[in-house]
């Protein structure tokens, strides 16, 4: 046990940075995605052509692509195209052009299940795009929307781990720094994953909060 | 065609979406334009760069690459399927016994990140004296995690089955485990047939992780392909044709979860809202039908 | 609309087949650069060996082995190995294997009584070293596998086989990088959480956001050309293969890291790595690794792999226990 609790002491310098680093990852790449994600519902729905054709091909290649791939190609093959970006931005953008995919199609099947005739009958009455939106269909839409989209910032927080593999100092790097200071392999993860069970707390309490107070009895 | 979102199209609606088509047509052209031209200045495009793929060698590599991943998808998906359905049942059980421990173990899997799951299972067994090769750790990660989630999606499809399916199996006298696995539990897989496949798709994607343990999957034969500084470091034609093989591989997956879900639920769930009553004289003819 | 499916399939799998069956047999040799004038001419990626002869001994046996014992039952051995590292541990792109490292790892299986045709190699990375000799997975390690107490903990150590130093590979026409100490202000890439690395952050060298790490050498390497790093901080061994790979590009520095305390350069000893409790198999190969040494058989492996990159080397002194 004090071997356990002296793995944590001795090593805070690199555990707490890297977990810092990831929460601000964490953090921007949400954000981001959520703004991304929304421009990317709207392009797909819109009665423009070309911006569906987009919008979708765009949700196909990232939803099919792995992960590690676009980090891979943003860190190799961006700086080919003459553009500097740096590791931690670059991480950044990575996670946003990915989850976005993922935001874009939980927003949308939230969007269908608010039936045609709610915003039809808000158009009636003479709303504007923004009074639509605000004031009928994203309440309605925001029920359904919650739970998936809870789930996909889960998976986010967790994919934030393979950043570590393309030189941002975050929680996945950790242990290959801990295992050349010869530290006992199986502490190190155990902290790790403590570490991460602390981070999703907030996230889940978020989602059962938001749950009950939704909650429609069908 | 009006949506949620946006209303039909009046005549300054109609030229401003044209508008925004064409503008949105240049512009996709001259990103793509961009890329192709730079990729081709830094030299993407050079022969020497491209000169591996040409030998049967390396095909055979990345064949053998591609098979490693699939056959760690396949075991993976199947063992997840099982610990999934398992773990829901276990979590709408009544007895606390059996509920209790399987609640802690999906929001425990799902809160850990798969990559650390892998190194646990993958250091794990060597702590304890027993050889792994990097095969299983990778599976077993997989499994957990993956199992896990799944969990979650039987449970919403489960709890989503209308109640009278449940209410007239007890009224007919069968036990609880027979309601649970011969009336409930298909009918949930039915339903939610589109976000389990999503889930083996990314499954299949997280099989990349395995890299990391030394597992000779795709990825890692791309990144040995791209790291041969005597071929010009060709890491992007590499990771191209490496990413090409996934989204095909994922996108055929996808396509044929879409045709598996219309073969067996029939389209789209009904609607509940009454279909519109056709203006026309010839109401209940072959056409519209009041539902 | 299933008609056309099929045949989209039928299509897509000929296709396929058809450009598998377009793959050209042999090793794929890259046309090397042509020379500037002075400089050395690129090493292609074929590989080629010293060629040091390998035979197995017979009749060999070590009391008191359980790796050997486990070794002689399967008939075969399995050896940890680096893949990326020219001269060392490399692989090249038709499978084949050749290096420094490789070759040792062929001598010590033959003084084993093993054939080096049946040697199964396994891919380790660094950070993974001390798990798989722990857990089994490989018999030993012969990889850049720096000699140090802490791992002592861990595994045993036969060696070392070579002595390298800390060095800074750099662009070719960078005149502004000569030693660890005019790092400042420049990006410094080495594999995630190595101790080059390490000493780098320790010694702040640079500063913490010009830190870069990656998984492997080659993506420090590759970022390196493409001039988002400015050095590529490891081994000078290993250095020193990648400049050969492309000396019209990169250069190594050639001044190493020297421990302030004692003005001499920080020692990177290469060893075996072996399972802890194994001396019988320790000394075994301490013994094998002296004989080279004095029959010139090292000398031979070394001229014809890493004395390659431009270096000459001699054996160091074995230190046993």
């Amino acid at each position: 046990m004090n071997e356990f609790l002296h793995v944590l002491t001795d090593n805070w310098d690199i555990i707490g940075s890297h977990f810092l680093t990831t929460i601000e990852l964490f953090l921007i790449a949400a954000v981001g995605s959520l703004v991304l994600g929304t421009l990317l519902t709207a392009m797909r729905v819109s009665p423009v052509p070309a911006l569906r054709g987009f919008g979708t091909s765009y949700v196909l290649l990232l939803r099919n692509c792995p992960l590690t791939l676009v980090f891979a190609l943003l860190v190799f093959a961006v700086p080919k195209l003459d553009v500097s970006i740096d590791y931690f931005p670059g991480a950044c953008i990575a996670l946003i052009a990915y989850t976005s995919a993922f935001v874009c199609e939980a927003l949308r099947s939230g969007i269908n299940t608010v039936p045609v005739g709610q915003a039809e009958a808000a158009r009636a009455l003479g709303m504007n795009f923004t009074q639509v939106l605000s004031n009928v269909v994203l309440p309605q839409a925001f029920r359904t929307v919650v739970p998936p989209m809870i789930s996909v910032f889960n998976a986010m927080l967790k994919n934030t781990t393979i950043a570590a593999g393309f030189s941002v100092a975050e929680a996945g790097a950790i242990q290959a720094y801990l295992s050349e200071r010869s530290e006992n392999q199986i502490y190190v993860l155990l902290w790790i994953a403590i570490g991460f069970l602390i981070l999703v707390v907030p996230l889940v309490t978020l989602q059962r909060m938001l749950e009950r107070r939704w909650r429609v009895a069908r | 065609m009006t949506n949620v979102l946006y209303d039909l199209p009046g005549p300054k609606a109609r030229l401003r979406n044209r508008i925004l088509g064409v503008v949105t047509v240049l512009g996709i052209v001259a990103l793509v334009a961009f890329i192709i031209m730079r990729f081709n200045e830094t030299g993407q495009f050079d022969s020497i760069k491209w000169q591996q793929f040409e030998y049967q060698a390396i095909q055979n590599q990345l064949l053998d690459g591609y098979l490693t991943t699939l056959r760690a998808a396949g075991a993976a998906a199947v063992l997840a399927l099982v610990f999934g359905a398992v773990l829901a049942v276990g979590r709408l059980s009544d007895h606390a016994a059996f509920r209790a421990p399987a609640t802690l173990f999906v929001e425990l899997f799902r809160a850990i990140p798969l990559l650390i799951l892998i190194f646990f299972a993958y250091y794990g067994p060597i702590q304890l004296g027993y050889q792994v090769g990097p095969f299983w750790p990778l599976v077993i990660g997989l499994t957990l995690y993956n199992g896990a989630v799944l969990a979650e999606i039987f449970r919403a499809g489960i709890l989503a089955v209308a109640k009278g399916q449940s209410e007239a199996a007890y009224a007919l006298g069968m036990r609880k485990t027979q309601v649970m696995w011969s009336i409930l539990l298909p009918q949930a897989v039915r339903a939610m047939l589109p976000a389990i496949v999503s889930q083996v798709v990314v499954l299949l994607k997280d099989t990349a992780l395995g890299f990391i343990i030394q597992l000779p999957e795709l990825l890692y034969v791309g990144k040995q392909i791209g790291g041969r500084l005597p071929f010009g470091l060709p890491y992007v034609p590499s990771y191209l044709v490496v990413a090409a093989i996934y989204i095909t591989t994922c996108g055929l997956l996808s396509w044929f979860a879409f045709w598996l879900q219309k073969r067996l639920v029939g389209g789209k769930r009904q609607k509940t809202t009454a279909k519109p009553v056709p203006l026309t004289a010839d109401t209940g003819a072959a056409g519209g039908t009041l539902v | 609309m299933r008609i056309t499916r099929i045949a989209a399939f039928a299509a897509v799998a000929t296709l396929s087949l058809g450009l598998a069956a377009c793959g050209k047999e042999g090793t794929p040799t890259p046309e090397t650069p042509a020379g500037q004038s002075g400089a050395p001419a690129a090493q292609g990626d074929a590989c080629t060996s010293s060629g040091t002869s390998f035979t197995p001994a017979t009749g060999v046996d070590i009391a008191g082995s359980p790796t050997f014992a486990k070794i002689k039952t399967a008939g075969k051995v399995v050896i940890g190995v680096k893949f990326d590292q020219p001269n060392l541990g490399y692989k090249d792109a038709s499978g084949k294997r050749c290096g420094f490292d490789i070759e040792i790892a062929q001598l010590i299986a033959s003084k084993l009584g093993i054939d080096p045709a049946k040697i199964e190699y396994k891919e380790v990375a660094s950070a993974n070293r001390e798990t798989a000799i722990k857990g089994g997975e490989v018999d030993y390690y012969v990889g850049t596998y720096s000699i140090t107490d802490k791992r002592k903990a861990d595994v045993s150590f036969a060696g070392p086989y070579f002595i390298a130093a800390q060095d800074l590979l750099v662009r070719k026409d960078d005149t502004s990088i000569t030693g660890s100490d005019s790092l400042k202000g420049k990006k410094v890439c080495s594999a995630t959480g190595s101790t080059p690395i390490q000493r780098v952050r320790d010694q702040k060298l640079t500063e913490d956001s010009n830190i870069v790490e990656f998984k492997t050498y080659s993506e420090c390497v590759s970022q390196l050309i493409d001039k988002k790093v400015d050095a590529v901080t490891t081994d000078d061994a290993i250095l020193k293969g990648y400049a050969a790979q492309n000396p019209s590009l990169l250069k190594v520095v050639g001044k190493p890291f020297t421990d302030p305390t004692t003005g001499k350069p920080y020692p990177e000893k290469y060893g075996i790595g072996l399972p802890h409790d194994d001396k019988a198999l320790r000394d075994f190969v301490n013994a094998a690794l002296e004989k080279a040494e004095s029959d010139g058989t090292w000398q031979k492996i070394y001229d014809g792999t890493l004395g390659k990159s431009g270096s000459a080397g001699t054996a160091p002194a074995l230190e046993k226990y």
